[in-house]
């Protein structure tokens, strides 16, 4: 049995009748056909009611036709794939699908959330700033009944099962939107040879062109779109997208769209992705994007049943539906008289149709010869009924729009309007482009002067058939012209049958009667009242007006009612309509989801990780991940069995007594080679390294040029103009940009260059008593005794049987090596460590012991040196060359950086069984209720097995003078406390005479 | 996103480079500045509307430093070229 008793008997180019679709609404099965919108398919069926508003719970239906769309948002799909807030003027049926209605409780039909409809009055804009303004905490128990009440459909909760996709794309000009000036415009610069790209929003190009019956070159509409779209698919240079929307424009040439790739498919192929986002560069761009009905203003206009006239003239060219039986039409332009002929010719009861305009017009004289009821100089002042229209409200006007006669009720269940057009000026604006207001078309149009990309037919406020085709093939012309192309004639416009179009005047509403509410946004629910109220409370400009009624906000950004809105201001304020402007248009011209943006890029895709050599042998051994830098580094190895705490005293013991090897691979490493090395290093760090023997390191730290503690490691001189820099895991990017910024710009005529080597060298470091000895065995040829390879020395050799540079230092406190070995024999040179270290007692230690062991020996790192620390700050300035400069000296000698007061370093030891809070502040007492003046902060803190206490290192005020002071290390935020001894910053041996053993 | 053009690469998109800072000239002598020359060096910028002079680096490109000269207002670039060099004019181009 065929339900869809609004579908006609015929007609219908979008729809394939042979082709019925069946699908899911709420807990109704219902029937459509392939073309269909769910949209159109619901009205087919005589769905009045898709929606509860935002705020007021009324009753809502379908309004309009494509992206304006404001009131018929459902959740399309189930599960995982449920989609909210989808248009369903937009969203294609297919087979099975599932649409649920949002925004209700308990049913769509019965909602008790539309009490606030009655209570609206309590409710009026900047309803939450005068609520909530004297007592944010009455918000803590509204919060959740609003967040109920109030909004739109909820996100899934599940991840999303589907991909993304990203696609570049280079062309001479994009053309945004199909219809009749698009199509006209890729038509030319396709021929002249230019690589064009052309996007449409729908699936069938063509616009206005489907949307009512006109012909062109003696065809119908649509038969011309489709042979147009043939002869630039066969066009090498020509790439059509439908089902994308041109969605931002940014700079140089730079657009973005999003093509939907299988939304409207019942079961997509899992190859496909869902969505795919176009970064596109075009070197021009004609805008050919339409232009938006607009609504007017009058009680009650929210009504199901109250639709955009254009909606319901579209309906029926396009899918064969009938928004109702009986209409009254209400127009301000002459768009109105054909669209009645072709309702009634297909059926339906036009039972008057409403003109406001003060005179009677050539076509509307036609059409009351032709025995239609119109009501010349008459408004429609209220639409009746609740979940449907069951009549309108009819009088007469005056020339200021004024109620001046009897009303009179007409009975209908439809209610076509039309108001005018606003030209969708959205990617012009978005381009910078400026605005002009155009007093005939009461309307906002693109400035052509000075705009960087070119606007052709509604979209540019020329709404006639043949202008729209005449300045597409011109814009067209004029753009390849400019482009370079030679051929780049512009045809002549063939003839076309269209509708008279007349202009349509100002007329944004009605005079509303007191208590009627006449509604300007429909999907935040923004009434007239509301932007009077917004006046009188002074929220007069565009941008206030906005956030203090949520005017032009929500999915639809105000499509269909922002200009009405203004205008209403504006003849509050008694100015005009350009004086009081617009909004700003940002992207994205119609919502679409994150991740097409993210694309492929997310988890390891979009955060890559860097793996050292031995990465895999970490993961088979236990290792527990941090990231350093975008590196995966082990901080600690798990058994099972064994606390965490457990296993970083075993690996910090075996360092401190036996021996212990760690892959310090991610260290950055920087070789440095010229005759102006040694000078340039020298200009770099605070102290000299001209003078650095060959074969010997030294340990260097630089600054930044404001004296802070910029970044610190080893550098060993390999040769006399060759240096291999070792930098800290985090700033190895930041050392070398800086480095090179130095050599580039600064010092231009230092011979020097710089390459980062970081990935190229695999390093381990070999720590503790046995080091030594276990070294010897790792390298038979070469001499390790104390003499030949002291502290800060180095040797190459064979280690291991690969051929190695051996550095001696120590972060340690303990004899340590580190072993650099060629990436590619990291693997091999590890497994060979720890074989020989078997007869050691060696141990694979992670970074949480290396930062004990660092802490224990007192070094500082980026949790000390945290961008406001000096090296005097840190107990080191006797490190400072005096008898050279380098970057960042100038600094030292500034006011601020010498004054009394700075945070020094010291160390912290906690009291026997205590340990120290994480991010703790240090305090004269223990209270934690009371606030009291902060002596510094710890900023890395360990328990160490070596001696048995927590120990941290600290920022404190004056530090290095209160050496034996006792502070409080205190977190309110954690709720704990420890007393705790300041002391110097190196805990064991500090004589150093371990590491140079 | 900006297309820059590369003095050595050529034009690429603005996710290959990264901004450094103005094109400001680091005292040759910091020693002999005042504290306040100084300080109006280390912290002190223009902050135009419109021409820009700054300092980009190509990072995942050639590694090279550039002096970019931008309109802060409508991203209208009006040239790149290496530190310290002269741009090349019309006539010479």
């Amino acid at each position: 049995m065929n339900r869809q008793v609004w579908r006609t008997e015929a007609g219908g180019s979008g729809i394939d009748r042979g082709e019925p679709r069946s699908f899911t609404f709420n807990q109704w099965r219902l029937e459509g056909y392939a073309g269909d919108t769910v949209a159109s398919a619901l009205m087919a069926n005589g769905v009045r009611l898709v929606g509860r508003s935002f705020k007021y719970h009324r009753p809502r239906g379908v309004f309009g036709i494509g992206a304006e769309e404001p009131n018929a948002l459902l959740q399309i799909g189930t599960g995982a794939r449920r989609e909210p807030n989808t248009r369903a003027t937009v969203q294609e049926l297919y087979q099975d699908l599932l649409a649920q209605t949002q925004n209700h409780w308990p049913s769509l039909q019965f909602d008790l959330g539309s009490l606030v409809n009655a209570a609206g009055a309590l409710f009026p804009a900047g309803f939450y700033y005068k609520t909530f303004v004297t007592n944010p905490k009455r918000w803590l128990w509204y919060e959740k009944h609003i967040r109920r009440m109030a909004g739109l459909g909820p996100p899934p909760s599940e991840p999303d099962p589907d991909h993304y996709a990203h696609s570049n794309a280079h062309c001479d000009l994009l053309i945004a939107g199909a219809g009749p000036a698009g199509l006209a415009a890729a038509l030319v610069a396709g021929n002249a040879g230019a690589r064009v790209i052309l996007a449409d929003e729908n699936p069938a190009l063509g616009g206005q062109l489907l949307l009512a019956p006109q012909q062109v070159d003696g065809q119908p509409g649509q038969e011309w779109a489709a042979a147009a779209h043939a002869r630039l698919a066969a066009m090498p240079n020509v790439r059509v997208l439908t089902r994308t929307t041109v969605s931002g424009v940014y700079e140089h040439g730079h657009f973005a769209l999003v093509e939907r790739c299988t939304d409207h498919l019942a079961e997509p192929a899992p190859h496909l992705p869902r969505q795919r986002f176009w970064t596109v560069r075009a070197r021009d761009a004609v805008f050919a994007t339409g232009a938006i009905e607009r609504p007017i203003a009058f009680a009650n206009n929210d009504r199901p049943g109250v639709l955009l006239l254009s909606a319901v003239r579209g309906y029926l060219e396009r899918y064969g539906v009938l928004a109702g039986r009986t209409a009254v039409l209400f127009a301000n332009n002459d768009s109105v008289y054909n669209t009645a002929r072709e309702l009634a010719a297909a059926g339906m009861r036009i039972e008057a149709v409403v003109d406001p305009r003060p005179f009677v017009s050539e076509a509307a004289a036609q059409a009351k010869a032709d025995r239609l009821h119109v009501l010349s100089g008459h408004a429609v002042v209220g639409a009746r009924g609740w979940r449907s229209v069951r009549a309108a409200e009819v009088a007469p006007i005056d020339a200021n729009g004024k109620v001046k006669g009897v009303t009179s009720v007409l009975a209908c269940d439809l209610i076509g309007v039309s108001g005018g057009w606003n030209p969708a000026v959205h990617l012009h604006a978005q381009s910078r482009g400026s605005l002009a207001f155009r007093v005939d078309l009461a309307a906002f149009v693109p400035q052509s002067a000075g705009a960087p990309y070119q606007s052709a037919g509604a979209a540019a406020g020329v709404y006639d058939l043949a202008g729209c085709l005449q300045q597409g093939y011109a814009a067209g012309a004029v753009a390849t012209r400019a482009l370079g192309f030679e051929q780049a004639d512009e045809p002549l416009a063939p003839p076309v049958i269209s509708d008279p179009v007349g202009n349509a005047p100002a007329f944004w509403g009605v005079q509303a009667s007191r208590g009627a509410r006449c509604f300007l946004d429909l999907q935040n629910d923004v009434t007239t009242k509301d932007v009077s109220l917004a006046h009188r409370e002074n929220y007069v400009s565009v941008e206030h007006l906005k956030r203090y009624t949520t005017l032009g906000m929500g999915t639809d950004q105000g499509k269909t009612s922002n200009v009405a809105g203004l205008a209403l201001m504006a003849s509050k304020r008694r100015q005009p309509l350009p004086t009081v402007g617009t909004t700003t248009f940002r992207p994205p011209y119609t919502p679409f989801t994150f991740n097409a943006m993210a694309g492929g890029r997310w988890r390891e895709v979009g955060h890559p990780v860097r793996r050292t050599a031995v990465h895999d042998w970490h993961a088979a051994n236990g290792a527990v991940w941090t990231d350093a830098a975008g590196w995966a580094r082990p901080m600690y190895y798990e058994t099972e069995g064994q606390a965490p705490q457990q296993r970083i005293d075993e690996e910090v013991l075996a360092v401190r007594q036996t021996v212990g090897v760690v892959d310090v691979s991610t260290l950055g490493k920087l070789d440095i080679q010229g005759p102006d090395a040694p000078e340039f290093l020298d200009r770099v760090y605070v102290n000299r390294f001209s003078n650095l023997k060959v074969g010997r390191g030294r340990y260097g730290v630089m600054l930044r040029e404001d004296g802070r503690v910029f970044d610190d490691g080893v550098t060993m001189r390999l040769g006399p103009d060759h240096f291999h820099m070792t930098t800290t895991t985090n700033h190895a990017g930041a050392v070398f940009q800086f480095l090179e910024y130095l050599l580039q710009v600064v010092w231009p005529e230092l011979r020097v260059f710089v390459t980062p080597v970081t990935e190229q060298w695999f390093a381990a470091a070999l720590s503790g008593p046995n080091a030594r000895a276990m070294l010897a065995d790792l390298a038979p040829e070469v001499d390790v005794s104390n003499e030949a390879l002291p502290m800060m020395g180095m040797a190459e050799g064979i280690v291991g049987g690969v051929p190695a540079r051996i550095f001696r230092l120590s972060f340690s406190g303990e004899i340590a090596y580190e072993i650099n070995v060629d990436a590619d024999y990291g693997l091999s040179l590890w497994n060979v460590i720890l074989a020989a270290g078997v007869a050691h007692d060696l141990k694979v230690y992670g970074t949480e012991a290396m930062g004990t062991l660092r802490i224990e020996k007192g070094h500082f790192t980026h949790a000390e040196a945290d961008g406001r620390v000096t090296l005097g700050d840190l107990g080191l300035d006797t490190m400072i060359s005096p008898a050279k400069d380098c970057i960042g000296k100038r600094s030292l000698s500034l006011p601020d950086l010498v004054a009394p007061g700075r945070k020094q370093m010291v160390g912290l030891i906690a009291e026997e069984g205590s340990h120290i809070p994480v991010g703790a502040q240090l305090g004269l007492n223990d209270d934690l209720e009371t606030p009291q003046e902060s002596q510094g902060h710890v900023t890395s803190h360990a328990y160490s097995a070596t001696l048995g206490r927590h120990i941290a290192l600290a920022l404190v005020r004056d530090g290095l003078a209160r050496h034996g002071e006792r502070l409080y290390a205190v977190s309110p935020v954690m709720g704990e406390r420890a007393a705790v001894e300041v002391v110097a910053p190196c805990f064991y041996d500090p004589e150093g005479g371990r590491q140079r053993g | 996103m900006l297309l820059i053009s590369c003095p050595w690469c050529g034009p690429r998109d603005e996710t290959e480079f990264v901004y450094g800072e103005a094109a400001v000239e680091r005292p040759a002598d910091p020693a002999s500045t005042t504290d306040a020359e100084w300080t109006d060096y280390l912290y002190f910028r223009d902050n135009p509307k419109g021409e820009h002079k700054e300092l980009w680096f190509h990072r995942s490109g050639c590694h090279r430093w550039f002096v970019l000269e931008r309109n802060t207002v409508t991203h209208a670039i009006a040239g790149a070229y290496p530190p310290k060099a002269r741009p090349v004019t019309e006539d010479e181009a």
